[in-house]
Formats: structure tokens, C-alpha cells, sequence
């Protein structure tokens, strides 16, 4: 039987008669880094306080690190390290203050909380901040911080919840060249992001969408098989372009990426380039046409799509 | 590590952590030495009121029409109101001590030689001197002319005469400080944790909480652990206070005092845990705060005397435990009574900090799940 750090079967959220998490069914590896990408309000945050215990599902199982949740979150929670959105630890303690506090909480003996300190402060660079409030530290020091402590009590499991989102591109560097080091060390992390390249270096990847998980699997193989074609459109009237293609039967969406378009064709379809190139000619546009491999953007538009035409027959019912 | 201990070391790092912040915040720290000293200083002046109703005991002695006589005119004035018999001063004394009655009326058993004479006084008016208002009423009470002393003499000369029990030098200092420590430390204990609880879920501090072993109710207690500590600072600061400059004597055991001090923290603590519990946001704890606040200091006989006020501002003030704290403070500190004697009030602060906690309890898990 392959041990899984998680297995979550048919994890169910409603809020009211709003359905948050609808139906998540995976499993993830151990010493794995996994990602959840999504848009806000797709049940990435609800999904994983499910997991940590935090909300009671509505219905449907999950088991993390063997324990059976919620029921047994008590046991769980000195084996996770949980890092919020927002920061979440106190502004007017210092760095040394709070990570002592944080070692107290999970209570680590004197001995081992000391030298524990003593690795994070070294780990994350905090030692020459160490006499520093945490409230007036930039983005990129707090969320070191917010690490070391999650990481304090060397959890087997680390749960990330848009732990980027306030931090500039350098400290975002720094801080995936962390947990990488942390998922060799054997520590499993599940990090929830709305960034496509840090999507991109997950060993693999849940796109989820109103509540469900709409495509799962290692980045490069979501990329492989996506059921539909790319075609890329380069011209100088790229909006003119744009209106011409939408609407077109098989193309099933666009996404600009500056001066260029993305045109989502149905798979199957025989030269969907010259379908493109023949709506651009027809309209006299000037373009550059050719097929592309498909990126992470794409798969994420592509694994969105279906929901509007949800809405529609959910509207016409 | 044994379970108790770790629980006791989780605690024990939650009020470290309090205490921490408490004393980087410099405002909130100045608050709780600088309030007591300043409300000390603008109360310290009194207010006096015009007061019926009072709850007063009567011993007659006599017992003769002449005497039922005297207490149906002093009942008509409706200054006083006589709920309570006793049959000798020892039992009027013993419920005036307990906070029964403001007033006693003691008719001697001549009260027919003396009503002859012109020389003595009828009777006697004893007046709890601890609370404000009251005492000033009794006291005009005490002149009106009676049937039973036409006013024919040429020196009129007072019908009753007036004993002020506990406040001899009548100083409405001595009447207001001691109860200034019940409005004080409602004033701290219940904003103070109300805000200091609603912070930590307002800055998400909560939510890190949570995902952590420390469990709801180590976090609770660890919090407000060192509110209590506070509390008692702040207790001790005003009764050396009021002893330095108001001269406020303390007539009963300190140590019943700091009793029912620590009763009343607890009470009040208790109310702000459920304050933090509805509250979003520190500024709405705020408010429900003060929404609290202005009641008790107006209805709990802090100001204005109880029996002063209408039967439905009486039924309120009876639920605030601001009210029970005042008759205990005023009791022990100016009356020199005994706990026991004060066991009604005791019991209703009891009362009150149970509900609150199970209040709080219930609703604290709940915002957790």
C-alpha cells in the first residue's frame, strides 16, 4: 500500500447553501512539494483548513499522516506547521520572541527549543534581526520569519497557504529555494498559490476551481495532455484579431499575452492553424500563425473553461 | 512530558506572551496606573442626591399607638420605607451592617415620657453613612416636625435624633472612593481582555493559534491570568490612594476585601471574554464595552443611591455585577462587615461569573470549529 501523507476522499465543504469544497478526492506523496492553483474563492484556503483540522467537512474522509481527520486532529497537530495568508504572528514581539513563543506553544524542552531557534534564525537569516519587532519588518523578512516558525518544531508536514502573496520576486526566489531544501530534508509541503511559474515547480499540481478540482497531475504532464491545441497569433491589430476570433466554432478560448494571443482550439480539429490563419486573412489581418506547446496558463484556462457553461445550463434548469 | 505539565507550560507561555505585549504598549500600560489616579482625583469630589425610598428597619420598643404613629408619618414623607422589623438595635445594626437597610429606626421604650418632655429626643436614626445620597436625605428626614412635638417651643429642637454609622464626618470622598474600585476595574477588565482577545483574531493571530497544541481554554486562561494580576495592582493602588488622601478608613479585614476583589475580576473578566466573543473588530468591542459600562456606573449605587431609582433600574442593576461588588466594598471597607454578612452579594457575583463563563466557553469553541 503506497504511504501517502494525504488521502482525501470526496471532501466536501457548504457554508450555508454556498458549496465551498465540492467532491476533493487526491493524494499526495510524501517529500513532495504539491500546489493548488486557483483563483480567490476557489476552495484552496477552505480545503486546507480541512486538513489541518481546523473545519469539520460537511462530508467525505481524509487522512493525513495516518491520522483520521478531524476526529484525530488533536494528534495532527504537532506534526504540521501551518503558515496563513496574512501574517499571523504577533508585530510587537520580536523575532526571538515569537519564535520562543511559537517553541513554548508546541512545547519543545528547554534543550531542543534553543537549538531549534538557533537553526531557524540560521536557516531563514533572521539572526542579525533577531531584536526586531516583527511589525516593522519588510514582506519578504516577515514571511522568513512566519517560516522559521512553522517549521520550528521540524513538522513532517508544512501547509502553505499563499505564503507569497507579499513579497517581492527576489524573496519569492529565496523562499521556493527554501522549501526545496526542506521537501529533500523529507518534509511533504502543500502550498496553495495563484502564481503560474511557482504552480510550475511544484512536483505536482491540483487546479481548482469553484470548490472542485477541475485537473491534477505533475506540471509538464497536465501541459502533455491538454485536450486542447495551442495556436500562437502574433500581430500588430492584436484587439482587431482578438474580436475576429472570438466566437469562432472549435476555438474555445483566448488569452493575450501582450502582443501575442493564445488561441484554445478543440483537439481533433485538422489544421487548426489554418482555421486561425484563414478567420485573420478573411478579416485582413497581418499575422504570424503557428501551433505552440501548450503552457501552465493555458492548462489553467483550459481546466476553467467548462465552468461558465455550467452557469448557463444551471441558469436554463 | 506529563500532560498536566505541558498544559500548565502552554499556559504559562500564553500569559508571558501577554504580558510582554502589555508591557511594550505603553498607552495601554499607562492606562491601567493612570486611570485609577486620575478617576480617584475627579471623583474624590461627591455628589449629592435627593433620595426616597429608602430601604430602612425599624426596633420598636414602645410599641404604643403614639409610636406606630411616628413611623406611619415618617413612611408618609416616603423618604424612608420600612421593609424590615427588628426587635432591639443589636439585630438593626446587624442589618445595616449587612447592607439589608440604609436606615434604623430605634423608638426606646419611654418614647411616651420622652414625647412629654421637651428636652430629649423621641427617637433614634441610625444612617449608613457609606452611601452617597442616602445619608444627606435621612438627615432632613430628621427635622420635620412631628404631632407628637408640636412646634411651639421656642427653641425647636430635633424630634429624632441622628446616629451616622460608618461615615461620621459625612465625606462623600469616603463614600465614592471604595466603590471607585469596582468602576475602575470594570472599566480595565472588561475592555482591556474584550480588546486584547478580539486583537489576536483580528491580526489572524488566532488562526496560527489554532493550528497550534495550545487548546481554547489554556488560551483563554493564559490571557486573561494576567488581567487578574492587573487587576489587583490596580485595587491596591486605589485603596492606598484613598487611604492617603481621603483619609478613607478600612474599617474591615483587608484580606475580605481582596476576596471579593478577585471574586468581582473574575466576574468581569469573564464579561469581557463574552463581549470578545460577539465582537469583530477592537472597535466594536469598544463600543459593546462601554454600552456595558454606562449602566453599571449609573445603576450599580456607585452614584446614584439604589433605593433611589425606579423598580425596572433596580431589576437591571440587580443582573450587573458592579452592584453586588459595591454593596461588598462599601461593606467591608466603610461597615467593617464580615463576609458572611455580605453572602447574598457574594453569591449573585458567583452566579453571575458562572453564566458568563459558560456563556464564553460555548461560544469560544464554536467560533473555533
Amino acid at each position: 500500500m503506497a504511504d501517502f501523507a494525504i488521502e482525501a476522499r470526496g471532501l466536501t465543504r457548504k457554508f450555508g447553501s454556498v458549496l465551498a469544497v465540492d467532491h476533493v478526492s487526491l493524494d499526495i506523496e510524501r517529500a513532495h512539494i504539491y500546489g493548488f492553483l486557483g483563483p480567490n474563492g476557489s476552495g484552496k484556503s477552505t480545503t486546507i483548513r480541512m486538513f489541518c483540522g481546523l473545519l469539520r467537512p460537511t462530508s467525505g474522509t481524509v487522512r493525513v499522516l495516518g491520522h483520521e481527520i478531524p476526529r484525530e486532529s488533536e494528534a495532527l497537530r504537532t506534526k504540521i506547521g501551518y503558515m496563513t495568508q496574512k501574517f499571523s504572528l504577533w508585530d510587537d514581539l520580536t523575532v526571538l520572541e515569537n519564535l520562543r513563543f511559537m517553541a513554548q506553544a508546541f512545547t519543545l524542552e528547554k534543550h531542543r527549543s534553543k537549538q531549534r531557534i538557533d537553526a531557524v534564525m540560521e536557516e531563514f537569516h533572521l539572526r542579525e534581526l533577531s531584536g526586531r519587532l516583527a511589525g516593522a519588518m519588510s514582506g519578504g523578512q516577515r514571511q522568513r520569519l512566519a517560516l522559521a516558525a512553522a517549521t520550528l518544531h521540524e513538522p513532517e508536514m508544512l501547509f502553505l497557504d499563499e505564503p507569497t502573496s507579499a513579497v517581492d520576486p527576489q524573496s519569492r526566489r529565496d523562499f521556493w529555494e527554501s522549501l526545496f531544501a526542506l521537501a529533500s530534508r523529507g518534509t511533504t509541503i502543500l502550498v496553495s498559490t495563484h502564481y503560474m511559474d511557482e504552480a510550475e515547480r511544484c512536483h505536482r499540481l491540483a487546479i481548482l476551481s469553484q470548490g472542485r478540482v477541475v485537473a491534477e497531475g505533475a506540471p509538464e504532464q497536465l501541459m502533455d495532455d491538454l485536450p486542447l491545441q495551442v495556436i500562437e497569433v502574433q500581430a500588430k491589430e492584436i484587439d482587431r484579431a482578438r474580436q475576429e476570433l472570438h466566437g469562432v466554432p472549435r476555438v474555445k478560448s483566448l488569452a493575450q499575452l501582450g502582443l501575442r494571443l493564445h488561441v484554445l482550439v478543440e483537439r481533433g480539429t485538422e489544421d487548426a492553424a489554418g482555421l486561425v490563419r484563414e478567420q485573420l486573412t478573411k478579416a485582413n489581418i497581418d499575422a504570424k500563425v503557428e501551433a505552440t506547446r501548450a503552457n501552465l496558463e493555458d492548462v489553467f484556462v483550459a481546466a476553467t473553461l467548462r465552468e461558465p457553461d455550467d452557469e448557463v445550463k444551471k441558469s436554463a434548469a | 512530558m506529563n500532560a498536566i505539565v505541558a498544559l500548565f507550560a502552554r499556559i504559562k507561555a500564553v500569559a508571558f506572551k501577554e504580558l510582554l505585549q502589555l508591557r511594550r504598549d505603553r498607552l495601554t500600560g499607562g492606562m491601567i496606573v493612570g486611570i485609577p489616579l486620575i478617576q480617584i482625583l475627579i471623583f474624590g469630589y461627591g455628589i449629592n442626591m435627593d433620595v426616597r425610598h429608602i430601604r430602612a428597619g425599624v426596633a420598636d420598643a414602645a410599641n404604643t399607638s403614639m409610636s406606630r404613629s411616628l413611623v406611619s408619618q415618617l413612611e408618609a414623607t416616603q423618604v424612608v420605607h420600612f421593609t424590615h422589623r427588628a426587635t432591639n438595635v443589636v439585630e438593626l445594626r446587624r442589618m445595616l451592617n449587612a447592607g439589608e437597610i440604609s436606615a434604623g429606626l430605634y423608638i426606646p421604650a419611654d418614647f411616651e415620657r420622652r414625647a412629654l418632655g421637651h428636652d430629649r429626643p423621641l427617637a433614634q436614626l441610625l444612617i449608613d453613612g457609606s452611601e452617597p445620597g442616602v445619608e444627606g436625605a435621612l438627615r432632613a428626614l430628621a427635622m420635620i416636625p412631628l404631632r407628637e412635638r408640636p412646634a411651639d417651643t421656642a427653641q425647636p429642637q430635633r424630634p429624632l435624633e441622628i446616629l451616622t454609622e460608618y461615615n461620621p464626618e459625612r465625606r462623600t470622598a469616603v463614600q465614592i472612593v471604595p466603590a471607585l474600585i469596582g468602576v475602575i476595574l470594570f472599566m480595565t477588565m472588561v475592555i482591556f481582555t474584550a480588546i486584547s482577545l478580539v486583537r489576536e483574531r483580528e491580526r489572524g493571530n488566532l488562526e496560527l493559534l489554532i493550528t497550534t497544541p495550545v487548546r481554547s481554554v489554556e488560551l483563554m486562561v493564559g490571557k486573561l491570568a494576567p488581567y487578574v494580576l492587573v487587576g489587583l495592582i490596580q485595587t491596591t493602588l486605589i485603596l492606598v490612594m484613598g487611604t492617603w488622601l481621603f483619609d478613607v478608613p478600612i474599617n474591615g479585614h483587608i484580606w475580605q476585601l481582596y476576596v471579593g476583589a478577585s471574586l468581582f475580576i473574575g466576574a468581569t473578566l469573564a464579561m469581557g471574554l463574552v463581549i470578545s466573543t460577539f465582537a469583530q473588530t477592537q472597535f466594536q468591542a469598544m463600543q459593546l464595552g462601554f454600552f456595558t459600562m454606562l449602566p453599571s456606573i449609573l445603576l450599580s449605587g456607585f452614584l446614584f443611591p439604589f433605593d433611589g431609582m425606579p423598580r425596572t433600574a433596580q431589576w437591571i442593576a440587580q443582573v450587573l455585577p458592579l452592584t453586588h461588588f459595591n454593596t461588598v466594598v462599601r461593606g467591608v471597607v466603610l461597615r467593617g462587615a464580615q463576609l458572611g454578612d455580605l453572602t447574598p452579594a457574594l453569591l449573585k457575583l458567583t452566579a453571575f461569573l458562572v453564566v458568563a463563563v459558560t456563556i464564553a466557553a460555548s461560544r469560544f469553541r464554536k467560533r473555533l470549529g
